[in-house]
């Protein structure tokens, strides 16, 4: 080593320790900085925070918001609230609950299903202060405990505003309901930073409406400094910051609509949806059956909650947005165009189907007329659904130009509408399969898959609100727009609105006299086709296809039950529908599981809801105005 | 082999002022967490548990000869960096809220291994360029350090950056980066904090604001401002007593076994227990630095130095959070706060200290 190198290194080491010292000295200024900072809080401020702390122990608690209500286009209160005692228990201040809730039991009845509830919501709700041990005391209740209160520590009676719908189950899917604040949710708040806003809140929107639009709804919550004893009861409130409600959310949904679609229903299952084909706005969404909100409101009974979920019939289920069905023949007006567009077939060409079979190899593919519709145009395979004329053009344009077209028209994919829960559906393509799939054998796409697609059968799955959506775009000549449920909100202290433009995705490549060919043959379906018994002497014009979808197989899980099983391996009906023909201010897909044919099931509700919306014809069963009054909701 | 001879043995690598200075340190943490968590008093066990396993780390640790550590500084740093970009990648696949949980269980080990990988890699990298440092090597240390850090504030976890990105830091200080370059840096960063600005969550931001005024915000963040002050400024000279802290007992203090149980040591045991535990703190860091001061090799030096300082960094860091001159961000308080990742991390840094004390001759030339 070298004399230059050496002093080097020694210039390096002291150099070195001169900034070890440093370093020293920074580590004596800071802990000075922090020494002085006790000091300062410790003994000039001292006699200040001793004062807060002991004098005054301020409790800040948290004032939850109302929250906003949820109204339909013409105003009609869907979502209420609506003010109730509920007797609390803080865990944390309570030694032996089982032996407080037994002497609670003496004062104030409490069932089981009480108790049960609070020891499921002990367990999910750790971080919750409080937590009901009864809801909806009556005022002689709440009197018996007022002077039996110095005996419990850590109970409280607290007021409390609950949710109410006044309509029930009319609309449940799209309204949603309320659940607990659970510790998931708390921990998402927390990332989002906003648990303080959620402080003293304990229910939050779960689904529909009151999910999506949870953080419009909430408000802001306030507080109160309360001066708090020892034990730490409230004594008096020193200030006070009052919470802000949330907003009014008003829905693009007529709620007299939603109501004649579902009692067209009546108890069958299915879903409707129904959408204004210039907007994209949502005039009825039906999912049936469906489920009482209100039961949901503080805390769900075990019972009926179980009930929901185990049975074959989900209610909770959305079928309208979650519900994957195979579209048959309503399928059909969309292969048209496909045909029209990608130049496969003229208005004018025809085929000749005089047997009712198409053979491809050596598989035979039936139509369900037998002998044959003859001499076939385009116009004719729609008014009179004609399967040989799409196997056949199926054939021909190939799985990929099919799936290629039908992207346009958002088949397979979310429509984006504003609600959780949305399914994808699928859009059968050579690619599609390949990613489905695992084994290279059924991987591979057959050419005889094709045809069965043509009619709307084979691997198709598609949401009701997709098939309303692309059937909204041959009404408005192709233009998609995001399916959306609410209109505008409302701030109720300033009614400052903020309202939510229609949202146009995009336009399909397809020249207007195709989709004025189509629209026509879907007339042709309601006046002399497979829906003209359906639309028999109807006082408006529309157009319409029908759709028959088989069942291909039941679930495993579904108990077995002779009647039931031959029920639901009868094929869906479907219905889709625009109205009136010349400029159409509704567009619907309806489908009624194991309906049957389309034309028998599906097609009769489209008619009672195109009569209502268009004349204002109500259903049998149904009349006067609302089935409830209005006039005890909430204003705030 | 007699006894006192198997103890001598065992007990040569410790370096007994630190260790003394540490259990001090630990024990006092456990009396106030006894008071902290009154209601649940499995904590305690369990964190005399966990001190007992960070012992036994720091044992380990302190066997271990600096050449040894020297092996361990690029695999280790390339294997937290690694699990760094692990937790980046895994993180953008699940979406919403859910992710930001599941990463912060998953990037706690990552980011908290960088605490002592980042600086061994670094002394490493200035220890092979031991003689002509130039700022081309400053400038690869600059870039070794902003990769881990980077990660580790897209996670986003800015309380962990900052600790990494200082310990990093200190080792380019120690190893010499000229004043100069060091004040045109102070100069640019002092310009760049509109952009860092820019840069940050909302929640960050709203933080820094609550330490401006805590009374905006007091439901959140200034909440825990606003009663951890008051609980230190009530502690007045002398403090309310063990087991007499209202604002603990009344449970005004959120977090008050982890973050914020100096709120319920200073509450307890006033201004005398704070300067107490200033001196504890001060004379373990002294020790460290003396450490480094006679370390034999330029990694030794390096990282001694910058894990002395690391541990006043934590020590400040916290306490300045919660007597409100600092922004509330998650910092433990070392030695006193329960959590055994914290605790194994500080106790292998000790470890690793005592190994660079006794081996402070054996290199010399």
């Amino acid at each position: 080593m070298g004399a230059a190198e050496l002093r080097n290194h020694e210039q390096e080491l002291r150099e070195f320790q001169l900034r070890v010292g440093l370093a020293g000295v920074l580590v004596l200024a800071a802990f000075g900085l922090l020494a002085a900072r006790f000091f300062f809080l410790q003994v000039i401020q001292h006699d200040v925070y001793r004062a807060k702390a002991e004098e005054n122990r301020i409790a800040v608690v948290p004032v939850p918001p109302n929250r906003g209500l949820i109204l339909d286009r013409n105003g009609v209160v869907l979502a209420r609230n609506y003010s109730g005692y509920t007797l609390e228990i803080f865990p944390r201040r309570v030694r032996d609950l089982d032996r407080t809730i037994e002497r609670l039991a003496e004062l104030v009845e409490i069932q089981p299903r009480d108790r049960f509830r609070f020891r499921k919501m002990l367990v999910e709700a750790r971080n919750a202060e409080s937590l009901p041990i009864r809801t909806r005391l009556s005022d002689e209740e709440v009197a018996r405990f007022a002077v039996n209160r110095y005996r419990f520590e850590g109970v409280e009676i607290k007021g409390r505003l609950f949710r109410q719908y006044p309509y029930g189950d009319v609309a449940a899917h799209v309204i949603g309901y309320m659940g607990r604040v659970t510790q998931a949710d708390q921990e998402s708040l927390a990332a989002e930073g906003l648990e303080a806003n959620y402080r003293g809140t304990d229910f939050m929107g779960k689904a529909g409406v009151e999910a999506s639009y949870q953080r419009e709804l909430h408000g802001t919550t306030g507080f109160e400094q309360v001066e708090i004893d020892a034990a730490g009861r409230g004594i008096r409130t020193l200030s006070r910051s009052p919470s802000e409600p949330g907003n009014n959310v008003t829905l693009t949904l007529d709620m007299r609509l939603q109501q004649v679609a579902e009692v067209a229903f009546g108890e069958r299952r299915g879903a409707l949806v129904a959408l204004e084909p210039a907007t994209g706005g949502v005039l009825a969404l039906v999912s049936k059956p469906g489920f009482d909100p209100n039961e949901f409101v503080d805390g769900i009974e075990p019972q009926y909650w179980s009930d929901l979920n185990s049975s074959a019939d989900r209610p909770l289920n959305n079928r309208a947005i979650a519900g994957l069905y195979p579209p048959g023949s309503t399928f059909k007006p969309f292969m048209a165009l496909a045909a029209l567009q990608l130049g496969k077939r003229t208005p004018r060409s025809t085929i000749v189907d005089s047997t009712g079979y198409f053979f491809f190899g050596e598989r035979r593919f039936r139509d369900s007329k037998i002998g044959g519709h003859g001499v076939v145009d385009l116009h004719k395979s729609i008014v009179v659904s004609s399967d040989i004329y799409y196997y056949q053009l199926a054939s021909e344009l190939g799985i990929d130009a099919i799936a290629g077209f039908m992207r346009h028209f958002g088949f397979g994919e979310r429509t984006g509408v504003d609600l959780q829960g949305e399914a994808v559906g699928v859009l059968p393509s050579q690619e599609w399969k390949m990613r489905r799939f695992r084994r290279p054998d059924q991987q591979r796409w057959y050419a005889g898959e094709t045809i069965s697609v043509g009619i709307g059968q084979g691997y198709n799955a598609y949401t009701p609100i997709q098939l309303a959506q692309a059937t909204a775009m041959i009404a408005n000549g192709g233009t998609m727009y995001r399916p959306r449920l609410v209109a505008y909100v409302e701030n109720p202290r300033s009614a400052t609105r903020e309202y939510f433009e229609a949202e146009q995705l995009h336009h399909a490549p397809v020249r207007a006299e195709y989709f004025e060919v189509v629209r026509r043959a879907m007339a042709g379906v309601t006046k002399e086709g497979t829906g003209a018994r359906a639309f028999a002497r109807a006082q408006y014009t529309s157009g319409g296809k029908t759709g028959t979808a088989q069942v291909i197989a039941m679930k495993q899980n579904e108990k077995y039950d002779e009647s039931k099983v031959a029920e639901r391996f009868r094929d869906h009906s479907l219905y889709i529908a625009f109205a009136p023909l010349e400029s159409p201010r509704i567009a619907l897909a309806v489908i009624v599981e194991n309906g049957g044919f389309g034309a028998r099931a599906a097609a009769p509700i489209a008619r009672t809801v195109l009569d209502y919306f268009l004349l204002g014809k109500l259903p049998p069963g149904m009349d006067g105005p609302t089935p409830e009054d209005e006039t005890e909701a909430e204003s705030d | 082999m007699p006894l006192g001879r198997v103890a001598w043995r065992i007990s040569e690598s410790v370096d007994a002022t630190l260790l003394v200075l540490m259990v001090s340190l630990s024990m006092l943490g456990l009396a106030v967490l006894f008071s902290a968590t009154y209601d649940s008093p499995a904590r305690v066990t369990s964190q005399l548990a966990n001190l007992g396993f960070a012992l036994v780390a720091m044992w380990l640790a302190s066997r271990l000869s600096p050449q040894v550590l020297m092996r361990f500084a690029l695999p280790a740093y390339a294997v937290g960096l690694a699990l760094l970009i692990a937790v980046a990648l895994f993180g953008d696949v699940v979406n919403g809220a859910r992710r930001w949980l599941d990463i912060g269980v998953m990037s706690f080990q990552p980011s908290e291994m960088m605490k002592i990988a980042l600086p061994m890699m670094l002394a490493l990298h200035f220890h092979r360029r031991e003689s002509g440092l130039r700022l081309g090597h400053f400038a690869l240390a600059a870039f070794l350090l902003a990769v881990p850090v980077g990660l580790i504030l897209r996670q986003p976890d800015l309380g962990t950056a900052a600790l990494v990105g200082a310990a990093g830091f200190f080792v380019i200080f120690f190893a010499g980066l000229s004043w100069r370059v060091m004040g045109v840096l102070a100069g640019a960063g002092a310009a760049a904090l509109p952009l860092l600005w820019g840069f940050m969550h909302d929640y960050q931001r709203r933080r820094v604001l609550t330490l401006l005024d805590p009374t905006q915000d007091p439901l959140g963040a200034g909440y825990h401002i606003i009663q951890s002050t008051i609980a230190v400024g009530s502690g007045g000279i002398s403090g309310k007593g063990w087991l007499n802290g209202t604002q603990a007992h009344l449970e005004f203090i959120p977090e008050r076994h982890t973050d914020f149980i100096f709120a319920v040591y200073s509450e307890e045991f006033g201004l005398i227990g704070n300067l107490v535990l200033l001196a504890l703190y001060a004379a373990l860091i002294a020790r460290g630095l003396v450490i480094a001061a006679n370390a034999a090799t330029v990694f030794s030096r390096l990282l001694a130095g910058s894990i002395a300082l690391m541990f006043f960094v934590y020590a400040f860091v916290n306490m300045g959070m919660v007597s409100g001159i600092l922004p509330v961000v998650g910092v433990p308080l070392p030695f006193l706060s329960y959590g055994g990742t914290a605790l194994l991390t500080l106790f292998i840094a000790a470890g690793i200290l005592m190994s660079i004390h006794r081996h402070r001759k054996l290199m010399q030339t």
